[in-house]
C-alpha cells in the first residue's frame, strides 16, 4: 500500500492518528448499517417475489376473462362499456425512511363510484367477472409497486454503501496505518541520529 | 402531489384496466412508450404500470427511473405467459445488493 505524501512531523502524525480513529469508527458504523440493510432487503425481496407471483397470476386470470368477454360479444361493445370509467382512483403517497433512505409509501386513498361502468343489458357476464377480479387485484398491484420500489432503492443504497465500506477497509485505513508507521519510524530515526551526533560531538570535545 | 395511476401498453391489453380507474396510455412502439414514461414522470404519476413486452424494449429508460422515489414503474404481464421481465427485475436487485442470487436459484431449479 502506498504512503501518503506528507511531511514526517509530529503534528502530521497527530493529525493522521485522529483521521485513522475517525475512519475506523466510520467503517464500523457503515458496516453495521450495511448488515442491517441487507437483512431488511432480504425480507422485502422475499415479499416482493411472492407478491409479484400472486399479482401476475391473478392479473392474468382477470385479463383472460376480459378477453373471454370480448369473444362473447363484439369488441366494440366491450370497448364502449369500459370507455368511460365511473371510478377514479386516487392514491395517498408519502415518504418514509428505511435506514435513512426515503422510500415512497403508496396507498389507495379512495376509489369511489360504481364498480360497473356499464349497463348490464348489452355486455356478457364474463365482463362483470373480469371487472371484479381486476378490482381485487388492483389493490395488490399498488402494494406491489410500493414494495418493488423500496427494493430497488434499497438495493441501490446497499451497493453504494458497500463501495464506501470497501474503500475504507481496503484503501483508506491501510494507507493511514502505513503512513503513521512511516512517520513514526522517520521520527525515531531522526531522534537516533541526533543522539549519535551529540555523542560524537561530546567525544570530539573530550579529545581536545 | 403524486396521486395518479397510469398504465402504458398496447390498446388490446390495457383497456381492461380502465375500469379500476387508472389512466390508460396507448403505446405500440418502444419510442412511444419511452416518451410516455418521460411524460408521466413529469406529470407526477405515483405508479406507472407498463406491459412487460414494452418494458423489455425500454429497459434502459426504466433503469434510470429506478433510483428516484416516484414514479414507481412496475412491469406487468398482460397475457397468461409472462416473459419474466418483472421477476428478472427482482433477481437483478438481489444480485446487485448481495452480489449473488440467494433467493431464487434454490426454488426455481
Amino acid at each position: 500500500m502506498s504512503i501518503m505524501n506528507v511531511n514526517p512531523t509530529r503534528m502530521e502524525l497527530k493529525r493522521l492518528q485522529a483521521r485513522l480513529k475517525t475512519a475506523s469508527r466510520g467503517y464500523k458504523l457503515l458496516k453495521d448499517k450495511t448488515d442491517e440493510m441487507i437483512r431488511k432487503f432480504i425480507i422485502l425481496a422475499r415479499e416482493n417475489k411472492s407478491l409479484r407471483k400472486q399479482v401476475e397470476e391473478q392479473l392474468a386470470a382477470a385479463l383472460q376473462s376480459f378477453a373471454l368477454a370480448r369473444t362473447f360479444s363484439d369488441s366494440r361493445t366491450i370497448d364502449e362499456a369500459v370507455m368511460m370509467p365511473s371510478r377514479a382512483v386516487s392514491l395517498q403517497c408519502g415518504k418514509h425512511s428505511v435506514m435513512g433512505i426515503s422510500v415512497p409509501s403508496i396507498e389507495i386513498a379512495e376509489s369511489k363510484g360504481e364498480v360497473y361502468p356499464y349497463g348490464f343489458l348489452t355486455v356478457p357476464e364474463q365482463l362483470d367477472n373480469s371487472v371484479n377480479r381486476l378490482n381485487d387485484v388492483f389493490a395488490q398491484m399498488v402494494h406491489l409497486a410500493e414494495v418493488e420500489k423500496t427494493c430497488n432503492m434499497l438495493a441501490d443504497e446497499i451497493e453504494k454503501n458497500k463501495r464506501r465500506v470497501n474503500a475504507l477497509e481496503n484503501i483508506m485505513i491501510p494507507q493511514l496505518q502505513e503512513t503513521i508507521k512511516y512517520i513514526k519510524m522517520k521520527l525515531d530515526e531522526n531522534e537516533r541520529s541526533s543522539t549519535v551526533r551529540l555523542m560524537k560531538v561530546k567525544d570530539m570535545l573530550a579529545q581536545k | 402531489m403524486y396521486n395518479k395511476v397510469g398504465v402504458i401498453g398496447d390498446k388490446d391489453s390495457v383497456t381492461a384496466l380502465k375500469v379500476v380507474g387508472a389512466e390508460i396510455f396507448n403505446a405500440d412502439t418502444a419510442e412511444e412508450a419511452r416518451e410516455l414514461v418521460k411524460r408521466l414522470t413529469r406529470e407526477k404519476f405515483a405508479v406507472v404500470f407498463i406491459t412487460e413486452q414494452l418494458a423489455v424494449q425500454i429497459a434502459d429508460t426504466l433503469q434510470k427511473a429506478k433510483s428516484q422515489p416516484f414514479p414507481a414503474i412496475v412491469p406487468i404481464p398482460v397475457s397468461s405467459n409472462s416473459n419474466g421481465f418483472g421477476m428478472d427485475g427482482i433477481k437483478k436487485d438481489v444480485e446487485k445488493a448481495l452480489g449473488t442470487d440467494i433467493l431464487f436459484n434454490k426454488e426455481d431449479k
